[in-house]
């Protein structure tokens, strides 16, 4: 076969591949967000010395993580013209249920499987939800983030959990540990970035993702089930959740029912300064990561640079505000 | 001409509404069908029931002999029936290949995975695209194509399988009219390819320069069905008025 444009694995489906590399580059969010980290971190390393020190980029890096993995299972959401705000609350109900089963000396393995289905069947549920009652997912899940936040303080009968039984050691190794000089969550954090960049760019789930977030009746037209992916994205939402919760629970060392409070705002921040528009159908695994990395940099910068923390939310705000309108900017010159 | 399908006193109720009303139609090999009527005289609903997006009330559609029963679009898809929608279903934020594959995507072997076959569907994309002469590239976003090109890839959907029937709603209703005789000239290139278009359109010179036959619908019920050469725009238009009452 002729092709004028010949087979490769990096033809971006969401971009034309006739523009020239560079161009590319600056057409994309990632690349800006990159920009804006780097220039924020010169200029904090110049302000003090305290920042550009291994211990506090790793420190930061392992803080940026719990809200990245979670940012990654918002994209698939976020793409398909969804929202979830209830993250938060999945969160509080995997940690439960991690603490409850850890607490109940069973096997960490049963208690991780255990928090894993919890954050499925929490994403299952606000899937289905939205998909066969054809609710608005924000009022669905605004619905699901109380009702969750309030079982976790049933379920807990507002005890906290830090005995975790034969469990206790490793659960903390897990969450706490290093592997090669490097915090555990940070190669959960790889792993999840390169699958979910692998799902949305090569397989029909990732095609469909976009798909429905583009046109939702052309893809039922298309012959796409268009319920069952919904459903997948919050299940995969929920996922994302429930493993941040395994790393969060061991960094923490304990487990308090207002564990993920408010986590929803910062890790739709994320996915939204990492290009995701919530409109539907775009969206990038490596975007949700860096807009994650950026929110946590203003944080520790501000800190760094003793700027009362009482800043913090209007920095992270105007970088929101920034973020969208760059965003609009890139669209008009499409 | 063969018959290709067939549809026997097709009825199709909407909660009190009746939209088809006892409509029977042959549908003949290597035909083109200009399906006429006012906005809501039922033509979208009697393409929607062939397409398998509406099942009938009652009534019966054979289709090469056969019975047929489709529970969804995909059903009569996997038999040959095919559909160019009036808004073209498209997804602008995907490419053009993109947009031709969808629901029915190439896949390739990586390792013990099975992947999108990216380079695969452009350069049969690119196929489709040259046999309908269009100058539309694979790997373009869709939503900074014009109005011909995007009518392109709609169209080259349907000449992914070995389809028998295409049904057109309304291709020539929003576009330049270079871009209608281009879309008039790809109807009649299907058609010496031997398939069955039915073309519904608002446009009386369209249906009267590429089609053979007009069936016309009014307030559910077939009112004609006669060759073009044995019809006039005239009729037609009273026909779809209601000033004819039936030919």
């Amino acid at each position: 076969m002729n092709s004028p444009n010949p087979p490769s694995m990096d033809i971006d489906l969401l971009k034309g591949s006739s523009r020239p590399w560079w161009n590319r580059l600056l057409m994309s969010q990632e690349a800006w967000v990159a920009l804006a980290i780097l220039i924020l971190g010169l200029i904090v390393s110049m302000i003090s010395p305290k920042f550009a020190t291994s211990g506090n980029l790793l420190n930061v890096f392992q803080n940026a993580c719990f809200i990245a993995i979670m940012a990654l299972g918002m994209t698939p959401v976020i793409i398909i013209g969804g929202i979830d705000i209830s993250v938060g609350s999945i969160l509080g109900m995997c940690a439960v249920t991690l603490g409850v089963l850890l607490n109940a000396d069973v096997p960490i393995v049963i208690g991780i499987l255990g928090a894993l289905l919890m954050g499925i069947l929490c994403g299952t549920v606000n899937g289905a939800i939205i998909a066969y009652f054809r609710l608005p997912p924000f009022i669905v899940t605004l619905a699901t983030l109380s009702i969750g936040r309030s079982l976790a303080l049933i379920i807990t009968n507002n005890q906290v959990f830090y005995e975790f039984g034969q469990s206790t050691q490793s659960i903390i190794a897990i969450g706490g540990g290093y592997t090669f000089g490097l915090p555990n969550v940070v190669y959960a954090l790889i792993v999840g970035l390169i699958v979910l960049h692998f799902l949305l760019t090569m397989t029909r789930w990732g095609r469909y993702l976009f798909a429905i977030g583009g046109n939702e009746p052309a893809a039922r037209l298309a012959g796409i089930p268009v319920d069952l992916i919904k459903i997948s994205a919050y299940a995969f939402s929920g996922f994302m959740v429930a493993v941040t919760a395994v790393f969060l629970v061991g960094w923490l060392g304990a487990v308090t029912n207002a564990i993920g409070t408010g986590y929803e705002l910062q890790v739709i921040a994320s996915t939204v300064i990492g290009g995701a528009s919530l409109t539907g159908g775009t969206g990038s695994a490596l975007g949700g990561a860096i807009g994650a990395l950026l929110v946590e940099v203003i944080r520790n910068a501000l800190l760094i640079a003793g700027v009362n923390p009482f800043w913090q939310g209007t920095f992270v705000g105007s970088f929101i505000l920034a973020a969208v309108l760059l965003e609009r900017i890139r669209s008009l010159r499409r | 001409m063969a018959l290709l399908a067939r549809l026997e006193h097709i009825v199709k109720d909407f909660g009190a509404v009746r939209a088809l009303d006892n409509v029977s139609l042959d549908i003949n090999e290597g035909e083109v069908l200009g399906l006429m009527g006012d906005n809501g005289a039922g033509k979208s609903t009697l393409v929607k029931t062939i397409a398998g997006n509406f099942q009938p009330t009652s009534g019966s559609f054979l289709f090469q002999g056969r019975p047929m029963s489709f529970s969804g679009p995909a059903d009569a898809r996997r038999e040959g029936i095919e559909v160019v929608y009036q808004d073209l279903a498209i997804c602008d934020n995907l490419t053009a290949a993109a947009n031709v594959f969808l629901g029915r995507e190439m896949m390739r072997r990586l390792g013990p995975l099975r992947v999108l076959d990216h380079g695969g569907m452009n350069s049969r994309a690119a196929e489709l695209f040259r046999e309908l002469k269009s100058e539309t590239r694979p790997a373009d976003l869709v939503n900074r194509m014009s109005g011909g090109q995007r009518q392109a890839v709609a169209i080259a959907r349907t000449r992914l399988s070995r389809s028998r029937i295409v049904l057109m709603d309304e291709p020539t209703a929003a576009i330049s009219v270079r871009q209608v005789a281009e879309v008039l000239a790809l109807i009649r290139r299907m058609k010496d390819q031997g398939l069955s278009v039915i073309l519904i359109s608002h446009r009386m010179p369209d249906v009267f320069e590429v089609c053979d036959r007009v069936v016309v619908m009014r307030r559910g019920r077939k009112v004609a069905d006669k060759m073009i050469s044995q019809s006039s725009p005239e009729e037609v238009t009273g026909l779809i008025t209601g000033a004819i009452q039936s030919a």
